[in-house]
C-alpha cells in the first residue's frame, strides 16, 4: 500500500479507537450533561473516521469500502496510536486522556489545513472546529478536577502518571511521513511539538497538575504494535462484520 | 357534586384546562396535580436515561460506521430528552437529584419495556421501531398536554422521536430484504418485542388508577386503550409491507370497530415486570447506581471549583 494510505490510515484509527472507547461510556457518565458531550466527541471522531476511511478507499482503489477498512483488518494492521486505545478507567483518566490526545489534534488538524492533498486538507479543516471543542471541554474539566476536590486532583493526576508515557508517540513518524513531508502532504509532526508542549503548559498550572517527571516513552501503535487493549476493542467493534460476513446492515 | 367543592382558585383553574389554556409554573395549581404530573414527568425522565442502557449495548458492536454513528446520535437526543424533562419536572419545585435517588431506590417507575434485554442487532431495529413508536403515540398527545413546560418539551422530543422511529423501521426493512439469518434475527426480535411493547401504553382502561383525573385535568388525553389501538393499526401493516409477521394469532381486522382485534395481553407479566421482576429490572438500576457513585466525586469536584472560582471573584 503507498504512503498516502498508510498515512490515511493512522489518522483515521486514532479518530475511530478513541470514538470506539468513548461509546463504551454511553449512559454511565457521571452526569447527563457529561453523557451528552462525551457521546457528542464520541459521535464526531466517528465521523471524522468516516470521512477519511472515505478517503482511504478512494486511495487504496482496491474494491474496498470505508467500512471494510475500518472492521476488517487484523490486529496488527491497526496504526493507531496507544493513547487512543488505553481504557476509560475513571473520569479522572478518561479526561487525561482526552487532554494529552486533543490537545495534540487541535494544532495537527490546523497545519493540515496547509496540506497540498485537497482532500485532508477539507477533512482538517472541518475537523479542527469540532476538535476545538473537544479540547475546550476537555482542558476545563482538568482545570476543575484539578483544582476541584484532593481525591478529584489525585485522580486525574494518576491519569496524566500512567498516560504520559504514551503522548511522544503522536510525534512518531517515519518513511511513509518522510515522503508525504516532501510533497507537502503531511505535516512536519516535529513543526508543532514546541507548540504542543506550550499548549499543555497553558492548561497545568491552572489545574495545580504536573506532567510526569519519569521521562519513559511507550511507542508501537504506528506499525501495528499495539497493547493488548486493543485486540478486546477489536473483538467487539468488529463482531457483527466478522460474524456475518458480506451482508448489507 | 364536584363543583359545589370547588373553591374560587380550583375553579379558576379548572376553567383554564377547560378552556385549553396552559397552566404555567407559577400558576396556582391544585396538590393533586402538581403530584401527578411530578410522578409522570420524572417516570418519563427516567425513561429516557435508563432507555440509553439498551441500545448503548450496541453502540460498541454496531455493524457499520453509518449505523454506530446513527446509533451514538440517537441515545445522545435520549440523555437530551431526559435533561428537558428533568427541567421541566424541576417548574413544579421537584429536584433533579431527589428524581434520581427515587429512581436508584426503586421508589419511581420508568418505562416497563426497558427491562427487556437487547440480544441482536435486529433488536435495535425493534426497539426504533416498535418502542419509539409506541412511545411517540403518546409523545404526540402529549404535545397538547395542560401542563406548558411539558407540552413545550414533548413538541421537541417528538420531532426527535419521529427520526427514531423512522431510522429503527429502516434497520428492519434492511435486515428483511438481507440474507436468511438476518430475516430470522428481525423476526425473532419481533417475537420479543410485541408484546412488551403493548404493555408500554399500561393496563387497560378498566384497570388503570390513574386515567380518569388525568383525563380531566388534560394531563392525558387519551385513554391508553385507545393510543394501544392506534399503535396497532398503524403498525401491522407496517409489519406486512416487509413480510414480519406479528406473533399474534387472534390478530384480525375488523371491519365494523376500523381497527384490529387482537389476543390477550400477558398483564401478569406486566405486573412482575414493573414491580421489578423483569428480565434486566436489576441491572438497569444497578448500572444507574454505578454511575451515580462512580460520579459522585466528579460532581463534588465541580461544585468545589465553582465554590472557589466565586469566593476569588468576590473577593
Amino acid at each position: 500500500m503507498n504512503s498516502l494510505y498508510k498515512y490515511i490510515l493512522r489518522i483515521a484509527d486514532d479518530s475511530l479507537i478513541l470514538g470506539q472507547r468513548l461509546s463504551e461510556l454511553c449512559g454511565h457518565g457521571p452526569a447527563i450533561e457529561e453523557d451528552i458531550a462525551l457521546t457528542n466527541i464520541a459521535l464526531d471522531l466517528i465521523g471524522q473516521a468516516t470521512s477519511l476511511y472515505e478517503y482511504a478507499a478512494i486511495v487504496g482503489n482496491e474494491g474496498k469500502s470505508a467500512d471494510d477498512i475500518a472492521f476488517l483488518r487484523f490486529e496488527r494492521e491497526y496504526t493507531n496510536a496507544l493513547l487512543v486505545e488505553q481504557p476509560n478507567g475513571d473520569f479522572g483518566m478518561t479526561i487525561a486522556r482526552q487532554w494529552l490526545f486533543d490537545s495534540f489534534r487541535v494544532l495537527f488538524y490546523e497545519a493540515l489545513q496547509q496540506s497540498k492533498d485537497a482532500q485532508l486538507a477539507a477533512i482538517a479543516e472541518k475537523s479542527l472546529k469540532e476538535t476545538k471543542y473537544h479540547w475546550k471541554h476537555s482542558s476545563e474539566w482538568l482545570i476543575r478536577l484539578g483544582d476541584g476536590t484532593s481525591e478529584s486532583h489525585e485522580r486525574v493526576q494518576n491519569g496524566i502518571n500512567y498516560l504520559h508515557k504514551y503522548a511522544e508517540e503522536l510525534f512518531f513518524m517515519d518513511e511513509v511521513d518522510a515522503e508525504l513531508i516532501e510533497k507537502g502532504i503531511a505535516l512536519d509532526l516535529t513543526t508543532i511539538k514546541v507548540a504542543y508542549e506550550q499548549k499543555l503548559n497553558e492548561v497545568l498550572p491552572l489545574s495545580t497538575l504536573s506532567l510526569p517527571t519519569n521521562n519513559w516513552k511507550q511507542t508501537g501503535g504506528r506499525i501495528g504494535k499495539h497493547t493488548e487493549h486493543l485486540g478486546h476493542i477489536l473483538s467487539e467493534l468488529q463482531y457483527m462484520q466478522r460474524a456475518y460476513p458480506n451482508m448489507e446492515w | 357534586m364536584k363543583e359545589i367543592n370547588l373553591t374560587a382558585l380550583e375553579h379558576a383553574f379548572q376553567s383554564k384546562i377547560d378552556n385549553d389554556i396552559k397552566i404555567e409554573p407559577k400558576d396556582w395549581m391544585p396538590d393533586a396535580y402538581r403530584k401527578t404530573l411530578i410522578r409522570q414527568i420524572s417516570q418519563h425522565a427516567h425513561s429516557e436515561i435508563i432507555g440509553m442502557l439498551p441500545e448503548g449495548n450496541w453502540i460498541t458492536r454496531a455493524p457499520n460506521l453509518r449505523r454506530k454513528a446513527v446509533l451514538l446520535a440517537k441515545v445522545q437526543d435520549e440523555a437530551g430528552h431526559g435533561q428537558y424533562l428533568y427541567s421541566a419536572m424541576e417548574t413544579l419545585g421537584e429536584t433533579r437529584d431527589k428524581s434520581m435517588a427515587d429512581l436508584i431506590s426503586g421508589k419511581a417507575k420508568y418505562s416497563s419495556i426497558f427491562n427487556y434485554p437487547t440480544l441482536s442487532w435486529a433488536d435495535i431495529g425493534a426497539v426504533g421501531w416498535l418502542v419509539d413508536g409506541a412511545a411517540i403515540m403518546n409523545q404526540v398527545a402529549l404535545c397538547r398536554t395542560s401542563y406548558g413546560p411539558y407540552a413545550r418539551a414533548m413538541v421537541r422530543i417528538c420531532k426527535e422521536e419521529s427520526f427514531h422511529q423512522r431510522q429503527g423501521f429502516e434497520i428492519m426493512c434492511t435486515l428483511m430484504k438481507g440474507s436468511k439469518e438476518q430475516r430470522e434475527m428481525a423476526q425473532d426480535a419481533v417475537n420479543r418485542f410485541w408484546w412488551p411493547a403493548l404493555m408500554m401504553f399500561g393496563p387497560s382502561d378498566a384497570d388503570s388508577t390513574h386515567s380518569q383525573q388525568s383525563l380531566d385535568w388534560k394531563v392525558k388525553r387519551h385513554t391508553n386503550d385507545e393510543l394501544r389501538q392506534s399503535f396497532i393499526n398503524a403498525t401491522v401493516p407496517q409489519a406486512e409491507l416487509i413480510g414480519l409477521t406479528i406473533p399474534d394469532k387472534d390478530l384480525k381486522w375488523n371491519e365494523a370497530k376500523g381497527g384490529y382485534d387482537f389476543g390477550q395481553i400477558d398483564w401478569e407479566e406486566f405486573k412482575q415486570v414493573i414491580s421489578g421482576n423483569g428480565p434486566c429490572n436489576a441491572e438497569r438500576i444497578a448500572a444507574r447506581t454505578k454511575a451515580d457513585k462512580e460520579g459522585e466525586w466528579v460532581r463534588e469536584a465541580a461544585m468545589a471549583y465553582a465554590e472557589k472560582k466565586n469566593s476569588k471573584k468576590a473577593s
